[in-house]
C-alpha cells in the first residue's frame, strides 16, 4: 500500500515537474522547432497526469488530439511558413512590464475570489448529481453515455461547428486558378496522325 | 435506458429544418458550382420562410408556452418565438438584398447564402438556449460563420482585415463568455438555467465570485451586440466587410445577442437584477452616448451605420436595465422596428453604385432627390424613422423604451437616452439635408435590381405605416414578455 502512494507521489511530481519545465521550454526556446517539440512533451506529461486521476479516456484523447493533430500542425507551420520568430519576439519585451502589471492584478484579483470560495448552498443539493463508482463502469462507457443521451443536442451543435469551420476554410482559400495546364485524356486519345504531324516539303535554299 | 421521443425533438423543428436545408444546398451548391448561387440563394430564402412558418406556427403548443427539452437544454417559449421570428426575417432580407451585390463584385458563390443559414441556426439555437453549455456552442457556431462572412470578399484587403480582426476580438469575447461561466459554475454548482433562476429566485447567496462570472457573461454579450465599451471592431468591421454583410450583421446577429442578453439576464439570473441592472445601465448610456456623438464626424456611411447601431443597442438595453415586463416588451418592439429601417437604410446604400463601382461616402447622397427621388425619399422615411420623428415607427420604438424605463423610476436613464437621440437626429437629418437641399452629385447606377426595390419598398411602407396597426406588434410583443416574467 505504501509502496503504491509513495510510486503514485513520484510519479506525479515526475509528470508535473516535467510538463512545468517543458512549457517553460515552449516559450523559452529560441528555434521555433524546439518549442514544438517541448510542446508535445508537455502535452504527454499532461497526458499522465490524468493516468493518474484515473481519467484514462481523457489522456488518451490528449494524445491523440493535441499531439497527434494540433502539435503537428503547428509543426507544419513552423516548418513550412517563413515566418521570422526571432523578429516577432523582438517587440515582446518591451511589452513586459505592462503585461507582468496585468497579470499580477488578475492573479490578486483570482486569489481574492477563490479564497472566498463556496459553492452556494441552495445547490449542493442540485450539484451532487449521481457518479457512478469506477469498478462500476470506465469512464469511457460513461463518457458515451452521457455524451450521446443528454448532452446529444450539443454534440450535434459541436458537430455543425467543426462543418463550419472546414467550409470557412474552403471558401477563403480554395482558388481555382486560371491557367493551369490539366491533363486531358480523352482528347489526347482523340487525336489522329493528320492532326499531329504536318509534312513539309523544305526546297533546297529556300528554309520554311 | 434513456429513450427519446419524438416529442422531445418537436420543438427544436424549426433549428432542424434549418439545419438539414443548409446541408441539402451546400451538396447542391458543391455539384453545380459557381453558376447556381443565385438559385441557392433564392432555395435558402425559400428554406428560412419555412422555418419562419415553423416558428410562427409550433406543432407541439401555443406560442407563449415554454417547453423545455433534450434534457434542460433547449427552450422554446413565446419570447424565444418572438425573436426568432426577427431573426429569420434579418437572415432572408440580407440573402435577398447579397445577390445582386455579389454577382456584380464576383463574390457570388453558393457557400454565401450555406453561411448565413448555418449562422442563422446558430442564433435561434442561441435564442433557445436554457443551459450555459448549450448557449457557448451555439454562441460559437453563429460566431464562426460570421467570421467567414466577414472576410468573404477575400481578394479585397478591407475585407479580410474585417475578417481577422473580427475573428481575433470575437475568440477573446468568446473566452470572457467561457470564463465567466465557468466561474458560474464554479460558485453556483450548476449550468443549468433552470438550477440557477430556481437558486438565485428571491436572491440567495451571492458570492464576489458568482459576480465576476456574470460580469464576464455580460462582456462577453455586449462585444456581440456592439455595446459601448465593447464595441471597438464595430466601425472597421462594417466598414471592411462587403456591404450586404454588414446589412446582415447590422439585424441578424445583433437582434440574437441582445435577445440572448435578456435571456441570461432575466432567466438565469433574473433573482439577482441588482447586482447587474447598474452593469446594464452603464452599458446603455455609454452607447447611446458614444452612438450619438462619434457618428457626428463620419463620413463614410457604413461606419456612421455602425455607430447609429451601436446607439440603437444602447436604447435596447435600457429595456434590460428596467428588468420589467414593459422592458421587454420595449427591446421587442424596439428591436423588430429596427429590423426594418436598418434593412431598408442598407437596401439603399446597396444602390449606391457610379459606373459599377461601389461608393460609400456620405456626400456622395447629394441631391439624390433630384437624380432618384423615390430612393432618396425611401431613405429619407429611414433617417426620419432614425431619428424618432413622430408619426414614423422609430418614434414608437423609443416611446416603449422610454416608458419601461420610467415605469422602472430610472429617470436618469430616460433623461439621457432623449438627450442622446435629439445629438443623434443632427446625423440623421444631415443625410435629409444632404439628399434634398444640395446641388445633385453625379447620379447612380440604373436600373435598381428589383429585389433591392422591393426590400426598401417594404421597409419603408412598414416603418411609414407602423402607427396604423401598431398593436398587433405591441400585443405580441406584452404577451411574450410578460410570460417570460410569469415563467
Amino acid at each position: 500500500m505504501a509502496v503504491a502512494t509513495v510510486l503514485q507521489a513520484i510519479c506525479f511530481y515526475a509528470f508535473s515537474g516535467i510538463a512545468v519545465a517543458s512549457a517553460v521550454m515552449v516559450i523559452s526556446a529560441r528555434n521555433p522547432v524546439h518549442s514544438v517539440l517541448f510542446l508535445i512533451l508537455a502535452f504527454f506529461n499532461a497526458a499522465g497526469l490524468f493516468v493518474l486521476l484515473g481519467a484514462e479516456f481523457l489522456a488518451m484523447i490528449l494524445v491523440i488530439v493535441y499531439v497527434g493533430a494540433v502539435a503537428v500542425l503547428f509543426l507544419f507551420v513552423v516548418m513550412m511558413l517563413d515566418i521570422n520568430f526571432v523578429a516577432l519576439r523582438q517587440g515582446a519585451l518591451q511589452y513586459l512590464p505592462v503585461g507582468a502589471l496585468v497579470g499580477l492584478i488578475l492573479f490578486v484579483e483570482l486569489v481574492l475570489v477563490f479564497g472566498a470560495w463556496t459553492i452556494s448552498p441552495e445547490l449542493t443539493a442540485a450539484s451532487g448529481a449521481a457518479t457512478p463508482a469506477l469498478t462500476e463502469m470506465s469512464n469511457t462507457a460513461a463518457l458515451g453515455s452521457i455524451l450521446y443521451t443528454k448532452y446529444v443536442y450539443v454534440f450535434q451543435v459541436a458537430g455543425l461547428i467543426l462543418l463550419v469551420a472546414m467550409i470557412g476554410a474552403i471558401v477563403l482559400t480554395l482558388r481555382s486558378r486560371d491557367g493551369v495546364r490539366r491533363q486531358k485524356i480523352a482528347q489526347q486519345v482523340g487525336r489522329r496522325r493528320e492532326d499531329a504531324v504536318e509534312v513539309v516539303k523544305v526546297r533546297p535554299g529556300q528554309g520554311i | 435506458m434513456i429513450q427519446f421521443a419524438a416529442s422531445e425533438f418537436l420543438p427544436a423543428l424549426p433549428e432542424i429544418f434549418l439545419a438539414a436545408a443548409a446541408l441539402a444546398l451546400l451538396i447542391l451548391g458543391v455539384f453545380q458550382g459557381d453558376k447556381s448561387a443565385r438559385e441557392i440563394a433564392w432555395l435558402s430564402v425559400a428554406a428560412l420562410v419555412v422555418t419562419f412558418a415553423l416558428v410562427a406556427m409550433p406543432l407541439h403548443a401555443r406560442g407563449t408556452d415554454r417547453l423545455v427539452s433534450f434534457y434542460g437544454l433547449f427552450i422554446t417559449d413565446g419570447f424565444g418565438a418572438f425573436s426568432k421570428m426577427l431573426v429569420i426575417a434579418g437572415s432572408a432580407f440580407s440573402i435577398i438584398l447579397s445577390m445582386r451585390y455579389n454577382e456584380q463584385e464576383g463574390i457570388a458563390r453558393p457557400e454565401y447564402p450555406v453561411l448565413i443559414l448555418l449562422a442563422t441556426t446558430g442564433m435561434l439555437l442561441m435564442i433557445s438556449s436554457n443551459d450555459l453549455i448549450s448557449l457557448y456552442v451555439s454562441f460559437e457556431l453563429q460566431s464562426l460563420a460570421l467570421y467567414v462572412c466577414a472576410a468573404f470578399q477575400r481578394d479585397s484587403l478591407r475585407s479580410t482585415e474585417a475578417g481577422l480582426k473580427y475573428f481575433v476580438l470575437g475568440a477573446l469575447a468568446s473566452g470572457m463568455l467561457l470564463y465567466g461561466s465557468s466561474m458560474v459554475y464554479g460558485f453556483a454548482g450548476s449550468t443549468s438555467f433552470d438550477t440557477l433562476s430556481h437558486a438565485f429566485q428571491d436572491g440567495g447567496t451571492v458570492s464576489i465570485g458568482l459576480i465576476i462570472g456574470i460580469v464576464l457573461i455580460a462582456v462577453g454579450l455586449a462585444f456581440k451586440s456592439s455595446a459601448v465599451p465593447f464595441h471597438m471592431w464595430t466601425p472597421d468591421v462594417y466598414e471592411g466587410a462587403p456591404t450586404p454583410v454588414t446589412a446582415f450583421f447590422s439585424v441578424a446577429p445583433k437582434i440574437a445577442a441582445l435577445a440572448l442578453f435578456v435571456r441570461v439576464m432575466i432567466g438565469p439570473f433574473g433573482g439577482l437584477g441588482a447586482e447587474w441592472q447598474q452593469v446594464i445601465w452603464f452599458i446603455s448610456v455609454a452607447s447611446m452616448l458614444l452612438g450619438a456623438f462619434a457618428a457626428i464626424n463620419q463620413t463614410n456611411i457604413k461606419r456612421l451605420m455602425a455607430y447609429s447601431s451601436i446607439g440603437h443597442v444602447g436604447y435596447a438595453l435600457i429595456g434590460l436595465a428596467s428588468n420589467s415586463a414593459g422592458g421587454i416588451r420595449g427591446i421587442l418592439v424596439y428591436l423588430s422596428i429596427y429590423l426594418f429601417m436598418s434593412v431598408g437604410t442598407f437596401a439603399v446604400i446597396l444602390c449606391m453604385r457610379r459606373q459599377g463601382k461601389l461608393v460609400e461616402g456620405i456626400a456622395d447622397l447629394a441631391g439624390l432627390s433630384r437624380t432618384n427621388p423615390g430612393m432618396a425619399l425611401a431613405l429619407a422615411i429611414f433617417m426620419f424613422s432614425m431619428a424618432g420623428i413622430p408619426p414614423l415607427a422609430g418614434f414608437f420604438a423609443k416611446l416603449y423604451i422610454f416608458l419601461a424605463a420610467i415605469d422602472a423610476h430610472l429617470y436618469a436613464l430616460a433623461i439621457i437616452g432623449v438627450l442622446s437621440s435629439v445629438v443623434g437626429a443632427f446625423y440623421y437629418l444631415r443625410i435629409v439635408k444632404l439628399m434634398y437641399f444640395d446641388e445633385p452629385a453625379e447620379p447612380f447606377d440604373r436600373p435598381v435590381p428589383r429585389e433591392v426595390q422591393a426590400v426598401m419598398l417594404v421597409s419603408a411602407l412598414v416603418v411609414l405605416f407602423f402607427f396604423v396597426w401598431p398593436t398587433m406588434l405591441v400585443d405580441g410583443a406584452d404577451a411574450v414578455a410578460a410570460a417570460l416574467f410569469a415563467g
